[in-house]
């Protein structure tokens, strides 16, 4: 009766990105009201610096009751449906833009393309690039939403470019070589490459290596990048952020063409902090994808109230100056809170410069170096230990044991419990080892997994020091007489 | 950014079959018009003599009533002295929507009904706009190369919003004016008979409640024989009722709701509303489209491909204040219909005495005016000389039939809310004269409407 994509499951949302999600939504965990429930950590949202955003709008009420120097301009902003944006707004991004980029490069506003978030944006840039059935190629790990922004009604495959921990996750050329291959072999013509830069789960920024490859790349096959620099403004150490306008102005004595192939994604979800507020744009150099693109955004404009007042926010230059440098602050402070939090546990992060998240390696604590094992890890942490992490595998990480943990959209005190639980996660695993050596009937399946945490919690409660913290929140097991989690 | 492109290069990777199509259809004369308007605006005192714009279904008519709501409600477009209000809304990207909007939103479609009906805000999904949940519902009821029905004449936006990158066909139910354009179950049988002899699988029928371009609500008779035609054939019904806020009087609507409502909900799971802000409350720059269906899968569903046009979270705050104050919806439900009402009596009233008729009407933003006999040849290029006249030498931007899909030439919407009383007048006097000279004068029948030339002129000279 429904078409094909609505009866497929591209949209994804049965992986455990969302099913860790759900779980959160079921029982959250509350300072003060909930302090057992679900901490989370599988949300790439940045709650640091809203403070900022908060005293700018209370010195600036009049922008909010859609006012110009005491005029109204409320007919005007709700008349305005015209596809190519606000110039002002367009304007100021662009500028915006440049500064992330210690304007080393400036962008022109007639080939930035305005769209409801950088979902949307992507979509586009499929439909535009793409026909059903053929590919783009991913750097692996990767943003879980890609499966379904880039495939589920474009009809576009993806196809992994796998990257390992051998040299930090980095794009090898050939890497690129072996996932076209790869494609060939499934008969699946590639259209393009499409990359997070900063990367979304490791937290890194590409260097120019991986730019350089990733362009020569672009020229030798004849095809399309798009760079996805979402997290741009999340850039709190060195390596400075190079971005593929920069790497393309170098490049471009090669071949003068391949900018016509380069396109760029941003929205102001992550530097901003205002994912709620769907703005987010496609900055392409081929003229003919910005007028594609923007009469496709017909199906996904920006609301003019918000263009208005984030048009007005951003021509503050003092104050975006200053947004820039104390988000980046405390983004760094973060990170390194988390990240000596879980060295303190045994457990190590990839080292990055970027993002609202690190990549933490927990190789050493599976169980067997398998998937299922990582399922079996991250169903642990979720139900016996409340914290929603993503697992490698929802990134298609080709290696297991590999988990994104977000810090920026929690407080220092949630953050400080959350790394307390993960000490008694850590403690748990060294007593649970001992007795799996001494059990060897310990299973792998998914439903041996709950017996598994079964079977060991009442020994670990026996074994651990810190049993007060593990029954607070362990959930009771299928065989107890309790009330579910569905609270 | 210094980077040269030498134009005599061939692109070397194509881009898709979409990106490059026409099907975003901006090349008719419907987007032709309103660039003669961008490049010729009128204006009262700074371009009298300017092309004025009747081709914009805006509602401008009732703005006065939203700025004295919001200027009485700060609460409204700020989010208060908490720390949490801001940051809250801010964050909010549930695709779920805000409880609180969907709620205003259900309560506002069922007072626009009379209170006939009832709307669940579980079943709402919101959208970026109308031309947004179109195109959603046609991506989860049909697939590329299907078909929808679609009675003409039609919105000439269907032919993007619906077609272009679902890859769905539109095939046309002919209506026609010896019956005032009511569709007819005959007209039904023989669109699907059609599709079926291009062997085309049909999915649907996605009615305009009240229609755009006619201006007319759609009788319960009709809506009956509709809804058994789409059960008898087990498909899909859209019935786009995004004009329902503009009926002129309040008891000329019926709904598909109310159809179902009456047969108890019976065979109602194939059964989708669309609806939007942008027209009823004059908000198109605002995005605020939704999704009703009876259907669960197609309500999770849209849901869920709304992420790829989400309504700002602070546009729904906004308007979730507003709507939810019963006060203001109801009487600015009321004042509204009241002037739109009086627009449509003083244009109609003035292109009579100018001796031109309308298709009688009843809702809408225009009106659907019958200028067959003014044709030199009943085909569409004597339609589209017309218009050029029209375009060119009275200034007036109307959108013709054609672009509509018209079966028949001659048929042309006339937009009267998009502007000022003052404005209409105007408009309404370069019509009487240009219907004068045309009476007076031989040059009709050559199609040579160039001594239109100076009419322009001849009205900017006039009192009004």
């Amino acid at each position: 009766m429904l078409s094909k994509k609505a009866s497929c499951e591209s949209h994804g949302q049965d992986s455990s990105y969302f099913l860790g999600w759900q779980e959160y939504e079921k029982n959250s965990y509350h300072e003060v009201q909930n302090t057992t429930g679900i901490i989370q950590m599988g949300l790439a949202e940045n709650q640091l610096s809203f403070d900022l955003l908060e005293s700018w709008l209370e010195s600036n009420s009049d922008v909010l009751a859609l006012k110009r120097k005491g005029r109204s301009v409320f007919r005007e902003l709700a008349l305005f449906q015209d596809y190519h944006g606000f110039p002002d707004f367009k304007n100021r991004l662009v500028e915006f833009m440049a500064k992330l980029r210690g304007f080393k490069v400036a962008f022109d506003p007639n080939k930035l393309v305005l769209t409801a978030g950088a979902t949307s944006a992507n979509e586009i840039l499929m439909f535009c690039l793409a026909e059903p059935g053929e590919a783009f190629l991913l750097p692996t790990p990767y943003y879980p939403g890609f499966d379904r922004d880039l495939k589920w009604r474009t009809g576009v495959e993806i196809v992994p470019i796998h990257c390992t921990s051998a040299n930090d996750f980095r794009i090898t050329a050939c890497a690129l070589e072996n996932a076209y291959q790869q494609a060939q072999k499934l008969n699946l013509k590639v259209k393009g490459v499409l990359v997070t830069n900063p990367s979304n789960p490791l937290g890194t920024t590409m260097n120019r290596e991986e730019l350089s490859h990733l362009i020569d790349f672009a020229i030798t096959k004849k095809i399309h990048v798009i760079s996805d620099e979402i997290y741009s403004g999340t850039v709190f150490d060195s390596p400075s952020f190079t971005s593929i306008s920069e790497a393309l102005m170098e490049a471009s004595s090669d071949d003068a063409d391949v900018c016509n192939r380069i396109h760029i994604v941003y929205s102001l979800s992550k530097d901003l902090g205002l994912p709620g507020f769907r703005v987010g744009m496609i900055y392409s150099y081929n003229e003919t994808v910005v007028a594609a693109a923007t009469k496709m955004s017909s199906f996904g404009l920006v609301s003019s109230q918000t263009q208005y007042l984030l048009s007005n926010i951003l021509s503050d230059k003092k104050f975006t100056g200053k947004y820039i440098k104390e988000n980046q602050r405390r983004i760094r402070g973060r990170k390194e809170m988390l990240v000596a939090g879980l060295r303190g546990a045994g457990i190590k992060c990839l080292k990055s410069n970027a993002g609202l998240f690190c990549w933490v390696d927990m190789r050493h604590l599976l169980s067997s170096d398998t998937f299922e094992a990582e399922k079996e890890l991250w169903k642990r942490i979720l139900f016996g230990f409340g914290l929603n992490i993503s697992p490698g595998s929802s990134c298609h990480c080709s290696e297991p044991g590999w988990f994104r943990m977000c810090f920026a959209n929690i407080s220092q005190e949630t953050l400080r419990v959350a790394l307390r639980r993960v000490e008694a996660l850590v403690e748990s695993m060294d007593s649970t080892k001992a007795s799996t050596l001494r059990n060897a009937t310990s299973t792998t399946s998914g439903a041996g997994g709950d017996n598994f945490n079964h079977h060991h919690h009442r020994r670990t409660v026996r074994n651990s020091r810190r049993s007060w913290s593990l029954s607070k929140w362990v959930l009771p097991s299928p065989y107890d007489d309790h009330e579910t989690a569905d609270r | 950014m210094a980077i040269e492109i030498d134009d005599h290069q061939q692109p070397s990777v194509e881009l898709s079959k979409v990106a490059v199509s026409e099907t975003h259809g901006e090349d008719s004369p419907y987007f032709a018009g309103w660039k003669a308007y961008d490049e010729d605006p009128y204006h009262e005192l700074n371009n009298p003599l300017g092309v004025i714009q009747m081709g914009l279904a805006e509602n401008q008519v009732s703005f006065d009533l939203l700025e004295e709501y919001l200027e009485k409600h700060s609460e409204a477009s700020s989010w208060g002295k908490g720390a949490s209000g801001f940051r809250e809304n801010a964050l909010f990207q549930d695709y779920h929507g805000l409880k609180s909007f969907r709620k205003a939103m259900a309560s506002f479609m069922e007072q626009i009904r009379g209170g006939r009906v009832k709307f669940d805000p579980e079943r709402i999904v919101l959208t970026a706009g109308a031309t947004a949940a179109n195109e959603l519902l046609t991506f989860i009821l049909a697939d590329p190369s299907d078909a929808l029905l679609v009675p003409t004449p039609y919105y000439p936006g269907f032919d993007r919003d619906l077609r272009w990158r679902t890859g769905v066909k539109i095939v046309p139910i002919h209506c026609e004016s010896s019956n005032n354009f009511q569709i007819t179950p005959e007209a039904l049988e023989a669109a699907y008979s059609n599709a079926e002899a291009m062997n085309i699988k049909v999915r649907g029928v996605l009615i305009t409640n009240p229609s755009n371009p006619l201006g007319a609500t759609i009788q319960r008779s009709v809506l009956e024989e509709i809804f058994d035609f789409v059960t008898r054939k087990n498909i899909h019904l859209v019935s786009d009722e995004i004009y329902s806020g503009s009926v002129f009087s309040p008891t000329e609507f019926v709904s598909v709701a109310e159809i179902l409502e009456a047969r108890k909900f019976k065979d109602s799971e194939r059964v989708h509303i669309v609806y939007s802000l942008s027209k009823d409350l004059g908000l198109p720059g605002f995005r605020v489209g939704t999704i009703y269906s009876y259907n669960d899968k197609v309500v999770t569903t849209a849901r869920r491909m709304s992420s790829f046009t989400l309504i700002s979270s602070q546009t729904q705050h906004l308007l979730a204040s507003m709507l939810s104050n019963k006060a203001f919806t109801e009487n600015y439900i009321k004042i509204n219909r009241e002037r739109l009402r009086k627009r449509y009596e003083m244009i109609i009233e003035g292109l009579r005495s100018a001796g031109i008729e309308c298709l009688k009407g009843n809702a809408g933003l225009f009106c659907w005016m019958n200028l067959s006999p003014l044709l030199d040849e009943p085909t569409r290029e004597g339609e589209l000389a017309l218009w050029n006249s029209m375009l060119h030498e009275v200034k007036l931007n109307i959108s013709p039939g054609s672009s509509c899909h018209c079966s028949e030439p001659g048929w042309f919407r006339v937009c009267f809310a998009n502007m000022s009383e003052l404005t209409l007048q105007v408009a309404l006097k370069r019509i009487h004269i240009f219907m004068e000279q045309l009476r007076s004068s031989t040059l009709a029948s050559n199609q040579d409407y160039s001594g239109c030339r100076f009419l322009v002129l001849q009205v900017a000279r006039q009192p009004i």
